[in-house]
């Protein structure tokens, strides 16, 4: 057997859950499994007790609130991919969920899952930064709410706590019709990105940029703002220059390198792609026929 | 089409005394069975060891070959990326269930038969979760493009035919099944 041994917990209930993972030494959760299966089969973790989510009530589905659409922590990529909801009002994600894994993985993985597992490249953290998300985390006694951008601490490191479980989380969609783009560069599709980017823009009626989100994934340890190139195009008309200039600044972020993908490479990936993806945005944004 | 032993028969299910153990219950192509498994083993292992459904391979055991692919409740998954005992209740399907398809209940189904009319495989070993996967997409479109196709094997990993006999043939068996309807 490949796991290591541990023991295994169903629960029903999320306070259910809550209690065996503050009462359980060395526990682990198991959302969608796609990347925490992968780790127990290489025994990168060796916990002693594994609770599965996946039994859990009320912890899946999409929901159309007042202050922004709410997927439960279990929501499985699938069901974002063919949201009617996320396709209307939430097209960023829609569009980068495809990015996610392939077919056989998104049947399975979880929005929840990705968010905690925290991987620098992974599209769903991207979007949730990019969208200033707010999760809601479930604790002993208490729930608290973050938003997205203090909950990603760290490589692969988010603020939950020990006996924490990540309930929920609500992305506030932008105007009707706002602007949006979102594409990689990976070596083969399904694979994490080496770098990716999210874009948002909204307009006034004389064309210009009134709002902006420009988000790199894969660069930095976990996704980051590009606030400068926000900057470069708020009250521009997002013109040839005006997208260089946020593209150069996209070239700044201080960037992780390693042997297969140095820093400056990432770096040139970053301006890259976000001078291809601004123009992609901004054409939806003026409502261009695609 | 091999049958089924018992679950209890195989040696290689027999685990040492301090395993953690746990009954669960759930239909295997078509068949309800109910057995014992170790809480650590993952699916692809449960159903090649304990079911002896050697038909499901496994190749890289972290999600990234696709030769473990079966259905897990009328979708696709990696069986190398669940444990068994979340399969408890659940409804599975492997590659052993598609020679049922074809006709009075034997033989090819009509994807198989066009990997074999396409030389769709040369060593076999990708081919059973290939199948199980490609056998969604025409269930979910009949007519797919060859875009849809590749975007389908993107998820597995091919060491031998280098795909083009596997898009033909996947193309050629929407076209039969069209044609049957």
């Amino acid at each position: 057997m490949k796991p290591p041994a541990f023991r295994y917990h169903a629960p029903r209930t999320l306070e259910e859950a809550v209690r065996l993972a503050n009462e359980l030494p060395n526990p682990r959760l198991l959302a969608g499994g796609q990347s925490l299966l992968p780790m127990l089969n290489f025994r990168l973790l060796a916990p002693d007790h594994v609770i599965d989510l996946n039994r859990v009530a009320g912890l899946a589905g999409i929901e159309e609130t007042a202050t922004g659409i709410v997927f439960g922590a279990m929501t499985r990529q699938r069901d974002i991919e063919f949201s009617p909801i996320v396709k209307r009002r939430l097209p960023l994600l829609s569009e980068a969920i495809q990015w996610v894994g392939h077919r056989q993985t998104r049947n399975r993985g979880t929005i929840g899952g990705s968010l905690c597992h925290l991987d620098p490249s992974a599209e769903q953290p991207t979007v949730a930064i990019a969208m200033d998300a707010t999760v809601s985390i479930a604790g002993p006694g208490a729930t608290r709410e973050l938003p997205m951008r203090e909950f990603a601490l760290d490589l692969m490191t988010s603020a939950l706590a020990d006996g924490e479980i990540l309930a929920s989380v609500r992305i506030a969609p932008w105007a009707n019709s706002h602007g949006w783009a979102f594409i990689e560069f990976a070596r083969r599709h399904g694979d994490y990105a080496i770098v990716s980017v999210a874009v948002l823009l909204e307009l006034d009626d004389q064309q210009r940029v009134t709002r902006a989100s420009i988000t790199l994934g894969g660069v930095a340890s976990t996704p980051v703002r590009v606030q400068q190139a926000e900057a470069a195009l708020l009250g521009s008309r997002v013109e040839a220059g005006d997208i260089e200039a946020a593209a150069a600044c996209c070239a700044l972020v201080e960037a992780l390198g390693d042997p297969q993908v140095p820093a400056w490479y990432r770096q040139r990936l970053a301006r890259t792609l976000t001078a291809r993806a601004l123009p992609i945005a901004l054409a939806r944004a003026r409502g261009d026929k695609q | 089409m091999s049958s089924m032993p018992t679950p209890d028969s195989t040696a290689a299910a027999t685990p040492p005394d301090d395993e953690a153990m746990m009954q669960i219950s759930l239909k295997v192509n078509g068949r309800e069975i109910t057995c014992r498994v170790a809480e650590r083993k993952h699916l692809a292992d449960f159903l090649r060891q304990d079911l002896q459904l050697t038909g499901t391979h496994l190749g890289c055991e972290h999600g990234v070959c696709g030769a473990c692919t079966i259905w897990v409740d009328g979708v696709t998954a990696r069986s190398c990326l669940m444990l068994a005992v979340q399969a408890d209740g659940c409804e599975l399907r492997t590659v052993e269930s598609l020679a049922t398809e074809g006709p009075d209940g034997h033989g090819l189904s009509p994807l198989q038969q066009a990997f074999w009319d396409r030389h769709g495989l040369q060593c076999g070993y990708c081919t059973p979760g290939i199948l199980m996967s490609l056998t969604e997409l025409l269930r979910d479109d009949p007519a797919p493009t060859e875009e849809a196709v590749r975007i389908t094997l993107s998820g597995h990993l091919c060491r031998c035919t280098g795909y083009q006999n596997i898009v033909a043939a996947a193309l050629d068996a929407a076209a039969r099944i069209r044609s049957a309807v």
